[in-house]
């Protein structure tokens, strides 16, 4: 053994590089696909709407005629309504997912936190289409005999609140938007609040502030950019919510100044009509509705990252 | 206000404002976080009430009757979730973990911020998008809908999640396994598989248990690919239903007898995806405790 060297300690033999080789490039190949993907999506909806492009031109975007019959296709009002039901979603989710991330990071003993936030993670966990059957069933009907009854008697003078209810609404979409994208944006919010240093909340603590001057001053202020991350994640989720918003928005492609009236959006107009689309021409022109959408929702999701990471990485103050 | 007052010295009846502020702000932030809760429990006792009174044997075992007539189950959407589940999984999961691999052991980090923003936004794709384009690219070209087409827009789905979930659990293993293996001589590629894979292996069953919940009752996706039906499919080239597609469609259908078979498919369903995600707690508990 001593004397006589073996081969065993040599270098494995060129040869077996092989393997490695293509073991590196198989992970190689799946890690772009990554990137592909993104490209390859883009160019297959592109390349399904260029009926419709060609046809119609940039005018398609704010062309507000929906008539699969006469062959008059016009994206207008449903990027109306996934605009107005967005907005509506952000404007109940996006305070009530704060106060709520404030209240798990500030406020509650470990005791209330734990179960509250299994039951956020529970919610996100509830598919789109249970939530569609629950706003048709129990939530609709709810809101067209009382919450709508109430909003018409005490703000009817907004135009927002005014003629008939029939219970499918704009508003009735933008309320289980907003239950949809709630765990997203506060659990995001969660995540921001708890990268503020306890070092400013100390500060304002010792200067004499009461809780909420501490959560204003110290924590919000500080927060205040990962928090439009949030939103603006929230948002692009909420672009593209489909089963649900279909199942409650009443499907009517018009543009109404009033939440109660029916509405139509992006998702909602592919998922009802693409099965049916009779002609190459309408297929074309709600594959244009899915590039818009598509276009929007990449736009939304890579500024909310970049704010996100903008904040997570390093804060703005850094005290020490 | 009077000429004591001064940013300097607050007056005792501001002192006690502040309080009261202070105090009621507390109380309006406990109100919404009830309230964010709210729905969950809404929609589970609706579920449970409506749905459990619906579920029968035959529900489980028999296929949807024809168009207004009472009875029948929905045995075969049940079944079309499970194949459409697997099928998923044997589609996007190999892709998954390799990207994940690539992440965790070759990538450089310029590459890797890409390939990780790139999945971030991915992730953000609407799930209708996804139907579209696999329609294009399987139901076009082979003429027709198919269970195929469904479990590959599924899969599309689960890359970005599962790919994430496996480069967080492959960091995790240390440096000196790593190490310790390749002094030994053992190939990259062996080590990879046989060690940093091995080690973090509940992790990355873990990530596709997530990914798979997250799936599971998505049903713009399937609307265009796999598209649903009412019997039994034998074979994966032609249509096959699923849970939630047969929600979809009962839900919105004139018929009492079919709204109360589409709240027992939506507590199925919502049993369904519990079942994942108490399953995922658990092997994640037990993940920390070893660690």
């Amino acid at each position: 053994m001593s004397s006589a060297p073996t081969t065993t300690y040599v270098m494995p033999a060129p040869g077996s590089r092989g393997p490695d080789i293509a073991f590196k490039w198989v992970a190689v190949f799946a890690a772009a696909m990554i990137v592909v993907l993104i490209v390859l999506v883009g160019w297959e909806l592109y390349s399904g709407s260029r009926l419709a492009i060609a046809k119609y031109g940039p005018g398609f975007l704010w062309s507000s005629e929906w008539d699969p019959v006469l062959e008059k296709f016009g994206a207008l009002p449903f990027i109306f309504g996934t605009l107005v039901s967005s907005l509506i979603s952000l404007l109940i989710a996006v305070p009530l997912g704060v106060a709520t991330a404030l209240f798990l990071t500030e406020l509650a003993p470990l005791k209330v936190r734990q179960p509250i936030i299994i039951a956020i993670e529970m919610l996100a966990a509830v598919p789109s289409v249970i939530f569609g059957l629950w706003g048709v069933f129990i939530l609709i009907p709810w809101l067209r005999d009382s919450l709508f009854l109430w909003l018409k008697k005490s703000l009817g003078f907004l135009p927002l609140f005014q003629g008939p209810i029939y219970g499918v609404s704009m508003l009735a979409a933008g309320i289980i938007i907003a239950i949809m994208i709630l765990p997203i944006v506060t659990s995001i919010s969660r995540e921001i609040l708890r990268s503020v240093p306890n070092l400013q909340r100390e500060a304002a603590y010792a200067l004499g502030a009461t809780r909420w001057e501490v959560l204003k001053i110290a924590v919000l202020s500080y927060a205040r950019r990962g928090l439009f991350g949030a939103a603006v994640l929230g948002l692009g989720r909420a672009l593209g919510e489909t089963m649900a918003v279909t199942m409650v928005i009443g499907n009517r492609p018009q543009i109404s100044a009033s939440l109660f009236a029916p509405g139509y959006t992006l998702a909602s107009v592919v998922a009802n009509e693409f099965t049916e689309a009779t002609t190459d021409l309408y297929l074309s022109a709600l594959f244009e509705i899915g590039l818009v959408l598509f276009a929007v929702a990449i736009l939304v999701n890579a500024a909310a990252q970049v704010m996100l990471k903008s904040m997570t990485g390093s804060g703005p103050i850094k005290v020490n | 206000m009077a000429m004591t007052e001064s940013p300097y010295l607050p007056t005792p009846q501001f002192a006690r404002w502040r309080k009261v502020k202070s105090s009621a702000v507390t109380g309006v932030l406990v109100v919404c976080a009830f309230a964010v809760i709210a729905p969950l429990f809404l929609v589970l006792y609706f579920l449970l009430s409506k749905g459990f009174s619906s579920l029968d044997w035959n529900f489980f075992t028999q296929l949807p009757k024809p168009t207004g007539e009472v009875g029948g189950g929905m045995a075969n959407a049940i079944v079309g979730t499970m194949v459409l589940l697997a099928m998923a999984t044997v589609f996007g999961v190999p892709f998954g973990i390799f990207g994940g691999i690539y992440l965790a052991e070759y990538g450089s980090d310029r590459a890797n911020n890409w390939i990780r923003f790139a999945a971030d936004v991915l992730n953000g794709v609407p799930s209708i998008v996804w139907g579209m384009v696999v329609y294009l690219i399987l139901v076009v070209p082979f003429k027709g809908f198919s269970a195929y087409a469904g479990g590959v827009a599924l899969g599309l789905m689960m890359v970005p999640l599962v790919m994430r979930t496996t480069e967080e659990v492959l960091i995790l293993v240390p440096q000196s396994y790593r190490e310790a293996a390749l002094a030994l001589g053992v190939a990259r590629w062996k080590m990879i598989v046989v060690i940093v894979v091995r080690t973090a292996l509940k992790g990355i069953a873990t990530g596709v248990i997530v990914a798979l919940a997250r799936i599971a009752g998505e049903t713009a996706p399937l609307l265009f690919t796999a598209l649903g039906n009412t019997f039994w499919s034998h074979n994966l080239k032609e249509p096959i239903s699923a849970l939630p597609l047969q929600i979809f469609a009962y839900g919105l259908s004139p018929y009492d007898d079919w709204h109360r078979q589409a709240w027992a498919g939506a507590l199925v369903l919502m049993a369904l995806i519990i079942v994942l995600n108490v399953t995922v707690r658990i092997l994640s508990r037990d993940r920390s405790q070893t660690d």
